[in-house]
């Protein structure tokens, strides 16, 4: 991710700003819905992306209380085959850039 | 139906003949859903000299569909991005094919391996997730057709038409959830 100090150093010419923009990284969401199973959640985060039980569980409890987490990151490529993969499995899972 | 069990690399369960027929019957329904938006896949020449399938860039109208084949980024239903509405139908056609291929490949697991008599089933790991993955299909039409909620009670009152369906859906859920709990490491 691109931090905040780096940020301020950037001259504040429109190229520039793209060029931060583009480099920002992809985010894969997963949100709540009434519907999948806390126990099914848990196992679909451990059994795709090799999580542990503790933090597939962190994750899931996020998505229940909080309505929504991001569990992956990184290239648009390697977040839109996550989101392939949730959508594989019966998750609501979409793809976004970081903030 | 008892509660699923896991024997080293087999996942053992028993349904009876009215709970593999409810099986069969839901497991069946979705698969035909699933079979009939793949027909409505553009045909094209292009496609079939290169084996690079695309399937549609519209989201299905029908909610359960629009459930089942979610949209690769969350749209503003009032006022969405463009460039998003853009990417999310070039994603989708991209990457529906193989979505449908899945599910249905799911479902087709399910009904070879269930009869229609019931009985025990013996599952490789790889049956017994597309068990999970099919299960979880049916439970997601249904709660959409029932509009489930996330405090939804055990019984809805008998007047309400959705009713007797409810116990279907709960009794889905529990058998999902009794397998996932066999399957977890």
């Amino acid at each position: 991710m691109t931090t905040p100090v780096e940020q301020e150093r950037t001259q504040p010419e429109a190229v520039g700003e793209e060029v931060a923009a583009e480099d920002r990284p992809w985010q894969t969401v997963v949100w709540n819905d009434p519907v999948n199973l806390m126990s099914y959640v848990t196992y679909v985060f451990q059994k795709l992306f090799g999580f542990s039980r503790d933090h597939a569980t962190k994750l899931m409890l996020d998505v229940h209380h909080k309505g929504k987490a991001i569990v992956t990151s990184g290239t648009k490529d390697k977040v839109e085959a996550d989101v392939a993969k949730l959508h594989a499995a019966g998750l609501w899972a979409t793809m976004q850039r970081a903030s | 139906m008892k509660r699923w069990k896991r024997d080293g690399d087999v996942v053992v369960g028993t349904l009876d003949r009215q709970e593999a027929a409810v099986v069969r019957g839901l497991v069946s329904q979705i698969q035909d859903m699933l079979l009939a938006r793949a027909e409505e896949a553009p045909q094209d020449e292009l496609a079939e000299l290169t084996g690079i399938r695309t399937g549609p860039s519209e989201a299905p109208d029908d909610p359960i569909l629009g459930r089942l084949l979610p949209d690769f980024h969350r749209l503003d239903d009032d006022a969405p991005d463009p460039d998003e509405v853009n990417s999310a139908s070039a994603l989708r056609s991209l990457h529906e094919p193989e979505l449908l291929d899945h599910k249905t490949a799911a479902a087709e697991t399910v009904l070879q391996t269930c009869s229609p008599d019931g009985g025990e089933l013996r599952l490789t790991i790889a049956q017994a997730e597309a068990w999970m993955a099919s299960l979880n299909d049916v439970r997601l039409a249904l709660g959409t057709a029932l509009d489930v909620t996330e405090d939804m009670p055990d019984e809805l009152p008998p007047e309400d038409p959705r009713s007797p369906h409810l116990g279907v859906y709960h009794w889905l859920t529990w058998v999902q959830d009794t397998l996932v709990e066999a399957m977890l490491p």
